[in-house]
């Protein structure tokens, strides 16, 4: 690092801001990457941090600001320009060439961007070949993509990634979908990127995953910087804690004894999840009573969302789940829906095109006309705003709006079970008071059960009377809201 | 590049043009004269399956640049007196113009546009065809002055070469470095941004090799025929037919659309005495190789190798 420090920086980024439409995803996000450094880009899902990686290597284009490399703004090139210059980037998903091998997928990023290119070049392939056997697939190289374990693709990805030997390297989510001994190889992998003189950057979740491995970490969050410096800095940063952790919670939980079903409402027993060769979810056991709420907190990839889905009926699964003691497979996910197990998905996935109204009426289509009737003006008093506005295209809500509404068409089925994903992805603090109190209200007044999905600590626990920890696919601590912060907190950061 | 050549499917495709060259000696001009009409078809679905199975566009309009290629080599000597060999040149190139004019703005667009915008594009040609009839010979169609050959058994070389030369071409284009991008670019188009390779101008050029080769085999077909008509080299239902082929033979595997096209066509003319029928079985057929083997004849031979 000392030697590093004085020379220019490879990469600067400065005001650089994009915006979807009314959505300011990065805002006037600034920082500098120097030549033999690991750079962290931190935020939870919906902060941003994968946006400003793309809006750098061109993907996106930006909509303001400047992106230097080596001096020249390269902001608004198309992305093949900017890898030409000297980027790299690996993809957290890849989808390899499956009828060409290993070396072959690598030669692919070799190649020049010209279509006189009819015959390959010797040289061509002996540089795959020592790439290959750079990044630990020597061993592979004449297979192909579809009969290679997991960790094998991310590095086929890497060495697509350095292919052409780029000054700066970019790494969306390195560890995904790892076990930890590969974390281990891929750490060193990464570092001996560093060791050669290229400025790397990854971009993940939380610090802890890449606090050993980075030297200077940028924590975002709604689009903009809230800490810099050291990983230990940030982790100890105020901003930071409050973001991942929440600061003083109240929580108020009723003991699970209080709960007198002796078979839970809703029983998940040693479910196990593939996607592909990745897992997803590891012999998870969870049990939830009627009438209960129940929190699962995990950071993003932990596996809640596929965990949801399967009690959906969306996912092949091993394991069982049963809700009143009764076995739900075979069952399809309308059936499940149907039947009062309804789901609120973290994507939202509104009709879009069609009115507030549409939607909410879409959700209570199977009720007689009097209680839906009925069902909508008890909505309307939870979420005011949406009888406001009635008349209004969904997309053309805000997107505080856009999950009250998403959540109005979940009760809308009136349900017996409501499983919330991730409603807090992407909102304002204030946005979220609101949400907050509305769940609050439905805690008190209905006796609808609600299982809740939450990266964000201080919205999930208030409410929690129960609390399970989702990590790498697997529940990893189980108890008390109240004992969250002293025991499962740490690890959480 | 060399591999190829240690591949038996290389060797089975050599024997099966061998064996073919040698049909017009015991074979009856009726066959003949069918498998020539099938040999062009295969050019028109191997051209389809470079774009579609390599470059990742569907394009359904394969016959907006068969169209043009063919009736501007037909108008062109039916009107203009020029020669045969010149009129299929300029076949040729007009198709490339016409799918260059065609694809500029319509690669720009993502997504299912691409598609509907080709489709697009065989209308407006079979409508121009209709209305300037006195150019075009409308809807009876135009009959052109020359023949490639008189000769069935010519006839039929001269489409087994040029399928035989288009697929050699077309198959060496799509195992090249530059088939390689272009499939990369198809598969991902972001990740491929990202490794550098310029996605717009790789898909044009697949456009104008595509282009290329649809509109020759067109321009080749009225020669053939000594006729062209909407029916026969416009019609949408042709263009369904060279796509049904492709995918019925393997996607991206181009050879493979060749024996699509052969399959339909043969297979058509041996129902014909079910009547009607005919192509209400050929069509269940292709529905059912497509529902339960999508990946066609030749991809599922191919994807068993891979995983071997």
């Amino acid at each position: 690092m000392n030697a590093t420090t004085t020379t220019a920086p490879v990469l600067e980024v400065r005001n650089l801001t994009k915006r979807f439409g009314g959505l300011t995803a990065v805002k006037n996000l600034s920082f500098e990457l120097r030549a033999g450094e690991i750079f962290g880009l931190i935020g939870p899902n919906g902060s941003g941090k994968s946006t400003a990686m793309k809006s750098i290597m061109g993907i996106e284009r930006p909509t303001a600001g400047s992106v230097l490399f080596e001096g020249h703004d390269v902001a608004g090139w198309p992305s093949h320009r900017i890898a030409r210059r000297g980027f790299g980037m690996v993809f957290q998903h890849s989808r390899p060439l499956n009828r060409q091998t290993v070396l072959e997928n690598i030669m692919v990023a070799l190649l020049p961007d010209s279509l006189l290119m009819l015959l390959p070049n010797k040289a061509l392939t002996e540089r795959a070949k020592w790439i290959a056997e750079r990044v630990g697939l020597a061993e592979v190289m004449n297979r192909r993509p579809p009969t290679l374990p997991f960790a094998d693709l991310r590095r086929l990805e890497l060495a697509k990634a350095i292919a052409r030997d780029p000054k700066v390297v970019l790494v969306d989510e390195p560890f995904a979908g790892l076990t930890l001994a590969e974390v281990a190889t891929f750490s060193d992998l990464i570092r001996s990127f560093r060791d050669e003189g290229r400025a790397v950057m990854l971009v993940d979740h939380n610090v802890k995953s890449v606090a050993a491995l980075v030297d200077r970490v940028l924590a975002m969050y709604l689009g903009e910087e809230i800490a810099s410096g050291r990983a230990e800095e940030v982790m100890r940063n105020e901003t930071v804690r409050r973001v991942y952790l929440g600061g003083a919670i109240e929580t108020s939980a009723r003991p699970e004894a209080n709960f007198t079903d002796t078979v839970p409402l809703l029983q998940v027993e040693n479910v196990s999840v593939h996607y592909g060769k990745a897992q997803a979810l590891q012999n998870v056991s969870i049990h939830v009573h009627r009438g209960e709420f129940v929190s699962i907190v995990g950071l993003n990839g932990a596996g809640k969302t596929t965990l949801f889905n399967t009690i959906s009926g969306f996912l092949p699964h091993s394991g069982e789940i049963r809700r009143d003691g009764e076995s739900l497979r075979g069952l399809s996910p309308a059936k499940i829906a149907r039947s009062g197990l309804v789901q609120c998905p973290e994507t939202r996935e509104l009709f879009g095109e069609m009115t507030v109204r549409e939607n909410l009426d879409l959700g209570g289509q199977h009720l007689t006309p009097a209680d839906k009737d009925a069902q909508l003006e008890w909505l309307f008093e939870l979420f005011p705003i949406l009888k406001q506005r009635q008349g209004q295209m969904a997309q053309t809500l805000s997107g505080g709006e856009q999950q009250m509404l998403a959540i109005g068409r979940a009760l809308m089925m009136k349900p017996k079970i409501l499983i919330l994903d991730e409603p807090t992805l992407g909102l304002a603090p204030v946005i979220l008071e609101q949400l907050s109190k509305a769940l609050e209200k439905l805690r008190q007044t209905t006796s609808i059960t609600v299982l809740l999905g939450e990266q964000n600590v201080t919205f999930a626990l208030p409410h929690a009377d129960r609390v399970y920890v989702l990590e790498h696919a697997r529940i990893v601590w189980e108890g008390d809201p109240g004992r969250f912060a002293a025991e499962a907190g740490e690890g959480y950061l | 590049m060399f591999a190829v050549f240690k591949k038996p499917l290389f060797w089975i495709a050599v024997l099966v043009v061998i064996v073919a060259a040698t049909l017009p000696w015991y074979v009856s001009g009726y066959i003949l004269g069918l498998l020539t009409v099938a040999y062009y078809f295969g050019v028109f679905s191997m051209s389809w399956d470079l774009l579609f199975g390599f470059a990742g566009e569907v394009n359904f309009g394969p016959t907006f640049l068969i169209g043009t290629g063919a009736y501007t080599a037909g108008i062109l000597n039916a009107q203009f007196s020029l020669p045969m060999t010149l009129c299929i040149a300029l076949g040729a190139l007009a198709a490339v113009l016409a799918g260059l004019v065609l694809a500029m703005p319509a690669l720009r667009v993502r997504g299912p546009y691409f598609g509907l915008t080709t489709l697009v594009a065989v209308l407006i040609l079979q409508n121009f065809i209709v209305v300037f009839a006195d150019l075009t010979g409308g809807e009876i169609g135009l009959t052109i002055p020359d023949v490639l050959s008189i000769d069935a058994g010519v006839n039929y070389w001269i489409a087994l070469g040029f399928m035989t030369v288009s697929g050699a071409i077309l198959f060496g284009l799509s195992q090249s470095p530059v088939g390689l991008v272009l499939q990369a670019s198809g598969q991902d188009p972001v990740q491929a941004g990202a490794l550098g390779f310029n996605i717009v101008k790789h898909k044009l050029a697949a456009f104008i090799v595509s282009a290329f080769f649809s509109g020759l085999s067109g321009a080749l077909l009225v020669f053939y025929f000594g006729t062209a008509s909407v029916g026969t080299v416009i019609d949408i239902a042709v263009g369904v037919q060279v796509i049904v082929a492709a995918v019925l033979g393997g996607r991206r595997t181009v050879l493979g659309a060749a024996l699509g096209a052969i399959f339909l066509i043969v297979a058509g003319e041996f129902l014909r005495p079910t009547g009607e029928l005919a192509t209400f079985i050929v069509s269940a057929v292709a529905l059912v190789v497509i529902l339960f083997f999508p990946s066609g004849f030749l991809g599922s031979v191919l994807s068993r190798e891979a995983r071997s």
